[in-house]
């Protein structure tokens, strides 16, 4: 068993982690202030990346991409995981399902997205569908060679700057084991298709700048041309191209908690209180090691979830563990951090705040906290008859 | 024109450096380390050269312990050609290293040297000049900008009074100074084919070159805590102070 790194993926982590300090830093301040990031910033930052061949790192270079593993991608994601998701969200990574296209959907979809002249947006959730996926109410119906659109989604992250959404929708109900369920479809959306609306969403206490928007559908007719996989086939491409993308989620928290923790550690050999640093008392020293300690539990659990990947192993539970230990300690660090802080951590003029509040949303999304153990206990239920 | 660029691996610059308890040397255990930051200049203007259609091949060459061997893979993800490592795991003084440099040299017959004026762990800025003066090469350091002429190069150098610009005959050895460049970062594709480019290992003995240390380091030691200002009241009191207290004056 290997842990350390090989000197590919050493130079992965390095060179991204250096565009994202000597690059991304200096603009985030001023770009959580205003609450979003001019276009033409964004645009740059995407030429930049594709300059340097690192867009789309996650899609096979057979398509034009990046061609990183598991591992490799990983570790890309943590390092993002440190800056402004507004920021890094122009270093695209295109859905992984983009790689299910087939004829001219590679043309206009896949190929497109991973050269950076379309961005993609994916849109599952809905007002009254979240955790229950499965409950969502957009249909899609026949209507000669076309697919009719009706419904609405919601929170459907930078759907703002996408050129096409990759969405979900029942196209009908069948009987299974378990009861009558719908029947899950995907589809392709260009932004402009009379009958599709992109509207702006709510403002959020994490990652603001980042926008979510309300998607809503009115007899929007599409091809069948622009059916992702076949019908009813949508949750088993989301299982089958999806499930890394919970991953991505428990990488950037580890990047982004090393990030708090780096600032902690430095404020604690600097401040000095009672004559001395307040490193030097136990209860912001412990603290430290407490943060040490989970961060690197969190490092571990996902670069051996992204490993299990790699050999081709099932890893829903390793990803799940992941996310949800990942995450959750991430709201422990930065909360941590803050409190060594004191007064000064809570203030603008510092990055913590943001990390902080940043830190609130990765327990919610793709996946709640509570999903993920629900996804873990029947992992571990199932096979004793549970 | 081929060009050789020397990298060496030094502690990062980001890194706080500290003493060894036995005051030996400074603490590298767990440390991280990097490319020196002149060198991947040197690096990068090598590229340029290369981009601009002088050089025709980059050979990175390091001289250490084993792990240099990631400083010369920066190197080829950058856009280095091939690399040669020199492995020691003795202590490589100036003097040494431009001797292995100069059997390098003579065995791949660059035209082209390009070295960091210094390195950021010894600072001791001398490397460069030994090699020119070893090969009888011209030399022209602390460059800020290099530019080619028919079979000149022209290299305008930081120095003291501003800046100054010389004319070498090539073959040469240029050191770099901060402004040269700003280097790029090593791209994906680069990062990619890096493992597959070559890098050659070879020995001071196989290179003939003795490199015992010429020098001995008695005492390392942390530079002594700086003092807290003071506020003086008057001209009268901060001449009494520099000339009785501080006894400069
Ligand atoms: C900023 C933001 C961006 C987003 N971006 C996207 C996007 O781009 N695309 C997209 O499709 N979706 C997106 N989402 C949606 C996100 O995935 C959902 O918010 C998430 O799945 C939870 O759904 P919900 O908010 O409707 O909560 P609900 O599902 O209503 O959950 C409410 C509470 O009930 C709990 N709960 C629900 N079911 C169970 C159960 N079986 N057992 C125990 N507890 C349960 C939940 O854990 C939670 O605590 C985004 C969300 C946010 C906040």
């Amino acid at each position: 068993m290997d842990f350390g790194l090989s000197q590919e993926q050493q130079l992965v982590v390095d060179t991204v982690r250096r565009f994202v300090e000597d690059e991304l830093y200096p603009l985030e301040a001023e770009v959580e202030r205003r609450g979003f990031v001019p276009r033409e910033l964004g645009r740059e930052i995407q030429r930049k990346v594709i300059a340097l061949g690192f867009y789309a790192p996650n899609i096979p270079q057979e398509f034009g991409g990046g061609g990183l593993d598991h591992l490799g991608f990983t570790l890309l994601e943590r390092e993002l995981g440190r800056a402004a998701m507004a920021l890094t969200v122009w270093w695209g990574r295109p859905s992984n399902i983009l790689c299910a296209c087939e004829g001219e959907q590679r043309e206009r979809y896949l190929l497109p997205a991973t050269r950076g002249d379309k961005i993609d947006a994916l849109a599952m959730t809905e007002p009254g569908a979240g955790s229950d996926v499965r409950g969502m109410s957009c249909t899609a119906r026949q209507a000669g060679g076309d697919w009719v659109i009706n419904g609405t989604k919601h929170f459907i992250s930078h759907a703002d700057i996408a050129d096409f959404v990759i969405l979900f929708a029942a196209t009908g109900e069948e009987e299974t084991r378990s009861g009558r369920k719908k029947r899950i479809s995907c589809f392709l959306v260009d932004r402009g298709t009379p009958g599709f609306e992109i509207r702006p969403g709510y403002n959020a206490v994490s990652h603001r700048g980042y926008h979510n928007c309300i998607l809503s559908f009115s007899d929007c007719r599409v091809p069948a041309s622009q059916m992702l996989g076949g019908e009813g086939e949508g949750f088993a491409l989301a299982n089958a191209w999806l499930h890394a993308t919970r991953l991505t989620v428990a990488a950037m928290c580890v990047g982004r908690a090393r990030r708090a923790f780096d600032l902690a550690l430095r404020y604690a050999v600097e401040r000095r209180q009672f004559g001395q640093q307040i490193g030097k008392f136990q209860g912001v020293s412990f603290k430290l090691a407490d943060m040490s300690t989970e961060i690197d539990a969190a490092d571990y659990l996902t670069l051996a979830a992204a490993w299990q990947l790699d050999q081709g192993r099932k890893a829903d539970r390793p990803i799940a563990e992941a996310k949800l230990f990942a995450s959750e300690m991430l709201a422990r660090v930065t909360d941590a951090a803050l409190q060594i802080y004191g007064g000064m951590g809570l203030m603008e003029d510092l990055p913590l705040e943001r990390l902080w509040r940043d830190a609130r949303v990765e327990r919610i999304w793709e996946g709640t906290s509570e999903i993920q153990r629900h996804i873990i206990s029947r992992d571990l239920l199932r096979p004793l008859g549970g | 024109m081929k060009v050789l660029v020397a990298v060496k691996r030094v502690i990062d610059f980001n890194v706080k450096v500290r003493v060894k308890a036995d005051k030996t040397g400074v603490e590298t255990a767990n440390v991280k380390m990097s490319m020196n930051p002149f060198d991947e200049i040197g690096v990068e203007e090598a590229i340029r050269l290369k981009e601009a259609g002088i050089a025709t091949e980059i050979i990175a060459v390091s001289l250490g312990v084993a792990q240099c061997q990631e400083t010369i893979r920066t190197a080829l993800a950058m856009g280095a050609d091939r690399g040669i490592l020199v492995q020691s795991d003795a202590e490589l003084q100036p003097l040494a290293v431009a001797k292995l440099l100069k059997a390098i040299v003579e065995k791949e017959k660059p035209e082209l040297c390009i070295l960091g004026k210094q390195a950021i762990d010894d600072d001791c800025n001398q490397t460069g000049q030994m090699l020119a003066a070893l090969l009888g090469w011209a030399q022209g350091t602390f460059a800020s900008k290099v530019k080619r002429e028919g079979d000149r190069l022209l290299v305008t150098r930081e120095v003291d009074g501003g800046l100054e610009t010389v004319k070498l005959k090539l073959p040469a050895v240029v050191t770099t100074d901060l402004r040269l460049n700003e280097p790029r970062y090593a791209s994906l594709p680069n990062i990619m084919k890096a493992k597959k480019k070559p890098i050659e290992t070879l020995t001071p003995e196989q290179l003939g070159v003795d490199v015992a240390p010429r020098l001995v380091t008695l005492k390392v030691e942390e530079p002594p805590k700086r003092q807290g200002g003071r506020k003086v009241a008057s001209v009268a009191e901060l001449v009494d102070k520099l000339r009785n207290e501080a006894r400069v004056i």
